[in-house]
């Protein structure tokens, strides 16, 4: 007797039949009905035409008849609105039941009947549910009240729900107190702005309480709600700490990582010298670890969360590399996980079993780990020096093998390796060279043409080598032909004389015959600077190239201080924030992790850090390769870079004959001839006025247009920054916000692997893009550069607002320095306000949020100051004279969206101006009035 | 929170569906075969799917993947961690968790999912509760029933539901009272190429099946508790106690249960009961090759070692095996590659031996990778770490309960490089 007879039916008329047995006046054959009904229903066939005949059998006292036409119900009712509102009878009736198991079957039903008709008549019952005596309908209502307002969310409102679910908080029962905080973090979810769990030390202590009592799933809605809390200081911090720990023993791995996620946030505001933060960081590994003996689903979201926390606090894990080690039979997601963990924990103390393991990986089955392990013996090399020399074995080792797959990969990574350690590891390019032919996918080749060009002086055969590339030029892909490009103009460059005829084979391949713009551009460029200046081309592409940091992959600090309070989460596997992925995320707030308070050490904040203080655990992440500019002249592996080109060195753009002076004489009696018929027409005037304005743009900072920029001062002194001294200033030109900076060298050495990132800021500034600087810093030079800004930083205020805090980093050290910058280059240029709209919002900003300043000797007249501040994007709305004084109504918006209306009164023949400020956020007005000072008297 | 459920075999049918919100439509499951089409092996598909509107969360157990779907942002363990116990209730209730008894048990399976989630938040997932729901099918019963008419679905509240226990439902009577504990150890390792342990560690758990009558309260103690020192707890052991005096004390549930589980971490050593010794070639162009394996007792404390099975994964460039074993039996299947040699128990004096030649495809050139050994085995009466229970002790009932402690190590992932 098993339900599998629900199934089967016999020919004539299904439905029609259950029908008839729906309606039979037997009991037993009434349940027999439903029971083949509901089996259908699980199996996704239509069986909503039987709707009013299910219906009429729910008034009824055996239970479990009223639980499965309930079932039938909540699946079918969205469907046949106007016939469910006949059960609504019923359910009010059960809402009054003696037995709390049937009140809280109702209403719990009730909640799952999406149709607005009777989300009305709801409405009564579950306040009394809510209200019941009885805790297991009071959990159901909780509940309910989350469904509720999925549904209707102005209901729930207006019927006071969300208070009643709020005092349930404080309910006597913990299974209560976890589903209303479960309800109210889901409403939350979709009410970001709503304070619905308004959390103070009281509920904070409540909470505490249920969690030691509720059921794992509670638990799990209380940790994830606590990890919202922000505790006042340290000691609270530590207190909720020691309250959580407990939870890490718990058998359910969900609640192990949200009570990770609660120390992890919570352990940022607890100081290093603590004896309880040393006890915790050991309390933190065993959980882990323990994680991942589970199922593999689970070591998967387990992995993914270790990889954050090993970023942000590697001394956790850092003795339990083993545990990090392939089974053979590990799901490829595992394996894959596994291996990232595994390079972030290398270092000189395990390189030699982690290397042992990876070779072992090598030679595995699975196509993508192999890849995978070969390229973290690369990266193992590069980020421990020490163990370079045997990882570049290893690698050898394994091209030996010439399984073609682990041969591409691992000339991948040895360029890698000859970037990081420059003529050191030059011997085995033979190896490689030997391998050209067996190379088919286009990173290998591009990596491998890399090699060639840049030791193009070391391999006979270098032309010859190139050559055989360069015969199917057009059927490689850009990734191939931008770097045979480079290579071939490196090579010639190097042995101008044997390679004329490849270098104009590849520049004319390049630029006429190529429908690919970046490979056009970069050919031209090149050609331009061989024909112009090959002395500077020389320096140009030969430049020494920076060399690549350690680790290329990891998460960017701020990103993953937030990630790291989304612990557990999607956002955690994803390792994105949520914002970046969930579907409806209307203004998620951006969680952050709280400040360190009370401790002497605040190593993670740059300016309560002496300038010169050892430099902070987090390393300073540098960009992968795509972004470097360098990489547009040197090794351009990621999508081509067509921004624009920093040239630093003088290139004379004058000569617009292609052809003339130097490259003649250079290629003797060789001539180009297919070019100067075709480029003229399309490119000579053009072009080289396009080219001019890039290296005009990237050499000078144009301060012909833009708003004002103060004139250079110096943030960081040389001898706080062991030699390295950096003056600078802000600019904003057409939208495009920057800081102009002068980096001078006035120590004894040279600098080289420049690196900037700002601390959170009161506006979000931060750098658009690295810090680009391609030859070292020689003793007692200066370099200028104009870094991009935007604005889409993280935000944090600043006080004073508009202080920002930088960090530079270059080979010898970390140097921190903050410095003011002038609000206007915040100022948009779309601030300028209708002038009815400009009314309205002047009436409508309350008057405390009005402040007034006195601007004086300012001997300009009103029109002067309209013009003067409009070129800073202080745009005048409209202009009166009320009894002899000039009014300027004048208006500006911030990058942030904030609106600042101004007035200004100008009395002719005095000095003094009286400017009123209104902004619906008065606390920026200050600055904005010694923005309209130093604008007026410059 | 969890939107909907969906059942699919290993041939990609959807046979049973569960929405706790709106209806999802079963299309959006194309995502998942769409995944599951490109991990080639079932135990590959990634368990966490992004699709545009929605995220597929799945688990694979028994043959059947359990895909959830969730639209909000929610802790992926918690899902997994759920699927994974509605499998276990489906294993507990139907005696195996296979597609013909979900089938067959449609309805209870539908009640049940009812009754573990609300909304997506769950409600009843120990077993205790749902078995006082919802009565698990026996024959008897739904010949019972179909005579008498009475429901298989209980009516009242059920008791531990609310209360601070609610693993334990009231009134439980026996009339033997007995309190049984199984301390099984698991050793997972690495061996290399030359025997020596890369990696080694001891999972274990204590598994208990306890009948006692009414509300006894438990304390477990152990000669050796240093030993634990990475531990998950069932919720009804008082942390407390375990902290200050590493007393396991608790309230335990009525039947089977997993009371701790535990990890000896691989700081600590670690005996490994076997050693191999092997030999497996292949000749460079040639088409056969050598496997010769011997396996032998290591550390065992004077045990004896029994159901010791070995498979490997051969290389896809063989075509079969041609072995002798001076013990056990072997079989090779050339469809999947694997060679499983059961020697059953290792006695010192006569080591087990299997060898023989490897033949290999004509024209296959010579595999690159090394097959990994995956031994399995069971010593009785053992833990490997040393764990001994001291005492149990009985609080709060007057009745004197039989008690016992058995103790086994296995193999778990127990791994041989060659």
């Amino acid at each position: 007797m098993t339900d599998s007879k629900y199934f089967t039916t016999t020919k004539k008329g299904e439905i029609f039949e259950l029908k008839a047995e729906l309606n039979s006046d037997k009991k037993e054959k009434k349940k027999e009905a439903v029971k083949k009904v509901i089996a259908s229903m699980t199996v996704g066939k239509d069986v909503s035409a039987l709707f009013p005949d299910v219906v009429n059998c729910m008034q009824t006292d055996n239970l479990e008849l009223k639980k499965l036409v309930y079932l039938y119900l909540m699946n079918y009712a969205k469907s046949q609105p106007d016939m469910a509102i006949m059960a609504v009878n019923t359910f009010v009736k059960d809402c009054e039941d003696p037995n709390p198991l049937i009140r809280a079957l109702a209403v719990r039903t009730m909640g799952c009947i999406r149709v607005d008709k009777i989300t009305e008549y709801l409405c009564e019952p579950l306040r009394k549910c809510l209200k019941d005596e009885d805790p297991y309908v009071r959990k159901t209502a909780a509940v309910c009240v989350a469904k509720l307002h999925d549904i209707n969310a102005q209901l729930v409102e207006d019927q006071g729900f969300l208070d009643t679910l709020k005092d349930l908080i404080s309910d006597s029962n913990p299974m209560v107190v976890a589903n209303a905080v479960a309800a109210l973090s889901e409403i939350a979810e979709s009410h970001p702005s709503s304070n619905l769990l308004d959390l103070n030390p009281q509920s904070i202590n409540k909470l505490l309480t249920a969690l030691n009592e509720c059921t794992e799933w509670g638990q799990i809605f209380i940790l994830d709600c606590l990890a919202n809390y922000m505790p006042k200081d340290d000691r609270e911090a530590q207190s909720i700490c020691e309250r959580v720990t407990p939870r890490l023993s718990h058998a359910n791995s969900a609640v192990v990582l949200s009570a990770v996620k609660v120390l992890m946030k919570f352990m940022e505001m607890l100081s290093k010298d603590l004896d309880y933060y040393g006890t915790l960081l050991k309390k933190l590994a065993p959980p882990l670890v323990t994680l991942l003996s589970a199922e593999p689903e689970l070591q998967y979201v387990a992995l993914r969360n270790i990889n954050l926390i090993v970023q942000k606090r590697p001394e956790i894990l850092k003795h339990e590399m083993k545990v990090f080690f392939v089974k053979y039979n590990d799901p490829i997601y595992v394996k894959l996980e596994k291996l990232d963990i595994m390079i972030r924990l290398a270092s000189q103390a395990n390189i030699a079993q982690v290397l042992a393991e990876l070779k072992e990986y090598a030679t595995e089955v699975d196509v993508d780990f192999v890849r995978k392990a070969v390229r973290a013996i690369g990266r193992c090399a590069i980020k421990v020096e020490q163990s370079a020399e045997r990882c570049v074995s290893t690698l050898l080792d394994l091209i030996q093998t010439k399984v073609n797959y682990v041969v591409q990969e691992a000339i991948v990574v040895i360029k890698d390796i000859f970037r990081k350690y420059p003529n050191k590891y030059e011997s085995v390019i033979a190896t490689l060279c030997e391998n050209l032919d067996s190379l088919d996918e286009p990173e290998a080749r591009a990596a491998m043409i890399w090699i060639v060009g840049e030791y193009a002086e070391r391999i006979d055969n270098a032309d010859e080598l190139l050559e055989t590339f360069l015969e199917g030029f057009h059927d490689e892909s850009t990734q191939v032909q931008l770097q045979l490009l480079t290579a071939i103009v490196k090579l010639f460059l190097k042995k101008p004389t044997e390679t004329q005829a490849l270098v104009q084979q590849v520049l004319s391949l390049a630029t006429q015959d190529s429908d690919n713009p970046d490979l056009r551009d970069r050919g031209y460029i090149y050609w331009r600077l061989l024909s112009t200046d090959p002395v500077a081309a020389k320096e140009v592409v030969l430049a020494e190239k920076p060399l690549i940091s350690e680790e290329t992959d990891l998460i960017e600090p701020t990103l993953l201080d937030e990630l790291i309070c989304y612990i557990g989460t999607l956002a955690s596997v994803y390792h994105k924030p949520p914002s970046a992925f969930v579907e409806g995320s209307r203004g998620i707030v951006h969680k952050s992790l709280p400040p360190r308070t009370g401790s002497s050490e605040s190593a993670e904040s740059p300016d309560a850090a002496p300038s010169g203080a050892p430099p902070s655990e987090q390393p300073a992440v540098i960009p992968t390769q795509g972004d470097l500019l360098g990489d547009l002249l040197n090794l351009d592996l990621g999508p081509p870079v067509s921004g624009p080109p920093v040239a630093t060195s003088s290139v004379q753009m004058g000569a617009v004959d292609l052809l003339g002076g130097g490259l003649d004489s250079l290629m003797g009696s060789t001539s180009f001839t297919a070019p100067s018929t075709v480029v003229p027409a399309s490119l000579g005037a053009p072009l080289s006025g396009g080219l001019g304005d890039l290296f005009d743009l990237a050499g000078g900072v144009g301060t012909l247009s833009g708003s004002y920029v103060v004139p250079k001062t110096v943030w960081l002194p040389a001898m706080k920054a062991k030699g390295l001294e950096i003056s600078g200033t802000f600019s904003r030109q057409v939208g495009a916000i920057s800081m102009d900076l002068l980096l001078t060298n006035k120590a004894l050495q040279v600098m080289s692997d420049f690196a900037i990132q700002f601390n959170r800021n009161s506006f979000g500034l931060a750098p658009a893009a690295p810090l680009q600087i391609h030859a070292p810093l020689a003793p007692s030079q200066t370099v200028e550069i104009s870094l991009p800004l935007n604005t889409v930083g993280s935000v944090m205020k600043m006080d004073p607002l508009n202080n920002l805090q930088v960090a530079v980093k270059n080979n010898i050290d970390v140097f921190y320095f903050s410095t003011l910058y002038p609000l206007h280059i915040l100022f948009g240029e779309d601030g300028k306000m209708e002038r009815q709209m400009f009314l309205a919002t002047w009436k409508d900003i309350p008057n405390e949020n009005e402040a007034q300043f006195q601007i004086r000797d300012c001997p300009l007249s009103a029109d002067a100051v309209s013009s003067k501040l409009q070129g800073s994007n202080i745009f005048t709305v409209a202009k009166r004279n009320v009894e002899g004084q000039d009014m300027l109504y004048q208006s500006l918006k911030l990058t942030n969206g904030i609106w600042v209306l101004a007035e200004l009164r100008i009395q002719p023949g005095s000095p003094s101006f009286t400017l009123s400020l209104k902004c619906r956020a008065p606390e920026v007005s200050q600055y904005v009035y010694q923005t309209y000072e130093t604008i007026l008297k410059n | 929170m969890i939107h909907s459920l969906f059942l699919v075999n290993c041939s990609g049918d959807i046979f049973l569906e569960k929405h706790w919100k709106r209806v999802v439509s079963q299309s959006v499951c194309d995502y998942f075969f769409e995944a599951q089409e490109k991990a080639a092996d079932v135990e590959n598909v990634p368990p966490v799917i992004s699709t545009p509107h929605h995220y597929l969360i799945s688990i694979y157990r028994e043959k059947i993947f359990f895909v959830s779907v969730i639209q909000t942002e929610v802790p992926p363990l918690f899902v997994i961690e759920f699927l994974h116990r509605v499998a276990d209730t489906f294993q507990d209730y139907f005696g195996e968790c296979s597609e013909t008894a979900i089938k067959d048990n449609v309805v209870i399976v539908y009640e049940l999912l009812e009754e573990m989630l609300d909304n997506g938040f769950p409600l009843a997932t120990e077993s205790n509760i749902l078995k006082e729901l919802i009565k698990p099918p026996t024959i008897l019963r739904s010949v019972v029933n179909s005579i008498t008419g009475s429901s298989n679905m209980g009516d009242t509240l059920p008791t531990g539901q609310l209360s601070n226990i609610p693993w334990r439902r009231a009134g439980v009577k026996y009339t033997n009272n007995e309190a049984y504990f199984d301390v099984i150890e698991e050793i997972d390792a690495i061996i290399d190429k030359s025997g020596s342990t890369v990696f080694a560690e001891i999972q274990g758990v204590i598994d208990s099946c306890i009948k006692l009558s009414g509300m006894p309260d438990l304390s477990l103690s152990f000669m050796n508790p240093r030993l634990l020192d990475d531990v998950s707890f069932h919720p009804c052991i008082r942390f407390k106690r375990w902290e200050s005096e590493r007393v396991l004390s608790f309230i335990p549930p009525d039947g089977n249960f997993r009371l701790i589980s535990y990890r000896v971490s691989s700081q600590n050593l670690v005996a490994i009961p076997v050693y191999v010794k092997h030999t497996i070639s292949f000749k460079e162009n040639n088409t056969s090759g050598r496997f010769d394996v011997t396996i032998g007792p290591k550390q065992n404390m004077g045990k004896t070692v029994e159901a010791v099975i070995v498979t490997v994964h051969m290389p896809k460039a063989v075509l079969n095996m041609n072995l002798t074993s001076t013990q056990g039996s072997y079989t090779f299947d050339p469809v999947i590659k694997v060679l499983t040699w059961d020697v059953g128990k290792i006695t010192p004096q006569k080591l087990p031996n299997l060898k023989g030649t490897v033949n290999l495809q004509s024209g296959a050139s010579k595999p690159e990778e090394n097959p990994s050994l995956n031994i399995q085995f069971k010593i009785q009466q053992l833990a490997i770490s040393g764990l001994k229970v001291n005492r149990l002790d009985m609080y709060g009932e007057k009745y004197k309960p039989f008690k016992g402690v058995k103790y086994i190590t296995k193999a778990g992932k127990f791994q041989v490089r060659t």
